[in-house]
């Protein structure tokens, strides 16, 4: 498993983002993007998922462009955005139940997972009476059912305490010790062991 | 496909594409002069009254060329947006938003001349007459599709949803229009058309072919200058541009030196 | 098929635990209802001879009105972007949210509109032709309708696009849907309107999915 980036560049109303962002990981690596708000972190996650079109470059899974093995690629990657994709009216279980249908199953049972990410005692409960830690832990909880080995993520610890970075450190570092590949933006220093770290900083070219 | 034949669409079609339009403007623009001076003439001055309209009718030789620019010009705004949804080719998507004005004009053309067509012949400015509600909800169309294009900040994504929307719009027109005659004949009693004499004379029929050939250069010329200009706009920060710009001040200095 | 079911579940489930919302498109179709016989003549006479079109605008803008948020919430928490890159299509994803916001907005309006209909003298031998003509009309507004919520759907200022772009399209399933009502009115059978009416829907529900997708696909790819 290889996933690469080739030359990518992004321009946004007339200006340029970044140009020539090249990198490569394999399983067991993680990447982790950085640079200042404003550098094009999002945007650069957007191109590495397909969801927005590099204006160069290509973005390789496999050493196929993704855009011409869409399904194949997107049956392989789980995407979390700076967004929690959850409906206030539904029970945790119940977003969970349908998050689990947008991405291929493992064989972890829900309830397990929403254990794993200490919120098996409020499954039942209205996602509205959530708080934002909560919430973002429920959709952490949406990868562990998710059989995808590259996970793209952006700002995962955003809105989640000291536990709970813990937490997702623990978690990545498990995705990564079976194999799986993980990139990620974040405000905070990442307390994986650094041999699975790999770092891009955007925004120095163009200063 | 090739990855250079890509870059080359995107990125490369300016630079030939801008000095070839601006080699062919002049062309163009004595074509459209060659057609339309001898139509003008002959529509106007030679051609025979019409026995039941008089002088009137004459104001055909604008009103049916424009309203047949306001489809055509939509059928070719439909073909560049397969283009550009297929092969993205944003040529083709600089061709779309550069010719939507233009068929908005020639709509609106349509719909003003037919007005004052109208006045004499029915008696009323604006009659609800199949072909000029048709021609209105057309008008509607080619507003939409500007204003949607306008709403999207982001370019790329805005020459997507307008191309969307065009084809959306050519699969809708025949059944608006269908619709719309048969909505027509069964609520008004038949006004006398137009366009439904058996024949036209010879000495109507050429000053019109004139003239709807003239449109058809004029047409070419205002999409040829517009696609410039909307270029130059979309790309004014990159560097075909500001070369541009640098030569014709180069040459300015020349002038002045 | 299953993810599809499970969609439409979920929108029925979260429009029944919202309800209130619901109403809103059935107490603005009353109200539009309401200001003609204000705005124009309270004649009877002349209430059942332009019911047949009221009663069709009032239910087109109604429709047209509750699009607005078909798509808004899905895109601005993120779901619609997780089912962009999910290992289905958007179109069933499309199919799913349409169906459901039919079943929830044009529904009950459907169910209501017999009483409008009474309301303003329309004859009662109409009101079967006024029924069906609802139930293979109003799909066609939700489902061209979306198209353009889909294009416009993560606009900042998108209220007065919207009709722009939509209402002109609408104008084929007005023209047969208040005409099919008329013609029944005036005691003629309307088969032929309803016919046609059918054809539309037929062709709208399976072309305007492929369009809505590729509309929200660009509309996520901001």
């Amino acid at each position: 498993m290889l996933f690469s980036a080739h030359q990518l560049s992004c321009i946004r109303s007339h200006k340029t983002l970044f140009e020539n962002v090249s990198f490569q990981i394999s399983a067991g690596q993680l990447l982790l993007v950085e640079g200042k708000n404003g550098a094009g972190k999002t945007s650069l996650l957007k191109l590495l998922t397909g969801l927005r079109r590099p204006d160069s470059g290509e973005v390789h899974w496999n050493n196929l462009n993704i855009l011409n093995s869409e399904s194949d690629f997107r049956s392989h990657l789980a995407w979390l955005g700076h967004q929690n994709p959850l409906k206030e009216e539904q029970t945790a279980l119940e977003n969970l139940i349908l998050l689990g249908h947008i991405r291929p199953r493992n064989t972890n049972s829900m309830i397990s997972a929403l254990k794993t990410v200490h919120l098996g005692h409020v499954k039942h409960k209205f996602i509205k009476t959530f708080s934002a830690g909560m919430k973002r832990r429920l959709c952490l909880a949406s990868l562990l059912i998710a059989d995808t080995p590259l996970w793209i993520l952006d700002e995962p610890q955003a809105a989640l305490d000291k536990a709970g970075i813990a937490l997702f450190e623990d978690l990545a570092e498990q995705h990564l010790k079976n194999g799986g590949m993980i990139i990620m933006t974040s405000h905070h220093s990442v307390n994986i062991a650094p041999e699975y770290i790999q770092t891009l900083k955007l925004g120095q070219e163009s200063q | 496909m090739n990855i250079l034949i890509k870059w080359y669409y995107r990125l490369g079609a300016p630079l030939w594409f801008y000095p070839l339009a601006g080699k062919l403007i002049p062309w163009v623009a004595a074509l459209f002069l060659l057609f339309l001076i001898p139509g003008l003439y002959m529509g106007l001055v030679t051609a025979p009254a019409d026995y039941q309209q008089g002088e009137s009718f004459r104001i055909m030789y604008v009103h049916v060329p424009a309203a047949w620019m306001s489809m055509f010009v939509y059928l070719a705004m439909a073909i560049a947006a397969v283009v550009a949804l297929v092969w993205r080719v944003r040529m083709a998507e600089i061709m779309i938003i550069s010719a939507v004005p233009i068929g908005a004009s020639f709509a609106l053309i349509a719909l003003l001349t037919g007005a004052f067509w109208g006045k004499p012949m029915w008696g009323a400015w604006w009659v609800w007459d199949a072909r000029l509600t048709s021609e209105l909800i057309l008008l509607f169309i080619y507003l939409g599709i500007l204003a949607l294009y306008n709403a999207i900040e982001d370019k790329t994504t805005a020459g997507k949803a307008m191309s969307i929307l065009t084809l959306v719009g050519v699969v809708n027109l025949p059944i608006i229009h269908y619709s719309v005659v048969w909505w027509n004949t069964l609520h008004q009693a038949a006004t006398v058309s137009v366009f439904d004499k058996p024949s036209i004379h010879i000495d109507m029929l050429i000053p019109l072919l004139l003239m709807a050939t003239a449109f058809k250069f004029l047409f070419l010329l205002i999409l040829l200058l517009k696609m410039r200009a909307n270029l130059i706009e979309q790309d004014v920060h990159s560097g075909w541009v500001k070369k541009i710009i640098l030569d014709k001040q180069a040459e300015m200095e020349k002038e002045h030196d | 098929m299953n993810s599809f079911l499970t969609l439409v579940k979920r929108d029925l489930l979260l429009a029944y635990r919202s309800r209130g919302e619901a109403f809103n498109s059935l107490i603005f179709f009353g109200l539009v209802i309401l200001l003609f016989p204000i705005g124009i003549s309270a004649s009877e006479k002349l209430l059942a001879e332009i019911a047949p079109g009221l009663i069709w605008i009032a239910a087109l803008l109604a429709s047209m009105l509750s699009l607005d948020n078909l798509f808004k919430e899905d895109f601005h928490d993120g779901t619609l972007e997780q089912w962009a890159l999910s290992h289905h299509s958007l179109i069933s994803f499309a199919w799913a949210r349409l169906l459901s916001h039919w079943i929830i907005t044009a529904l009950p309006l459907i169910i209501i509109a017999p009483m409008f209909a009474l309301s303003l003298n329309l004859p009662t031998e109409a009101i079967g032709v006024l029924i069906i003509s609802l139930l293979l009309g109003t799909p066609l507004l939700t489902f061209i309708g979306g198209i353009g919520v889909a294009l416009t759907t993560g606009l900042k200022k998108s209220s007065m696009l919207l009709p722009l772009l939509v209402l002109p399209f609408y104008i084929p399933v007005l023209i047969f849907g208040a005409s099919a009502v008329d013609v029944s009115a005036d005691g003629w059978s309307a088969a032929g309107q309803l016919y046609i009416l059918a054809g539309l829907f037929v062709l709208g529900i399976t072309l305007a999915p492929f369009a809505v997708a590729t509309s929200l696909k660009v509309s996520v790819s901001q």
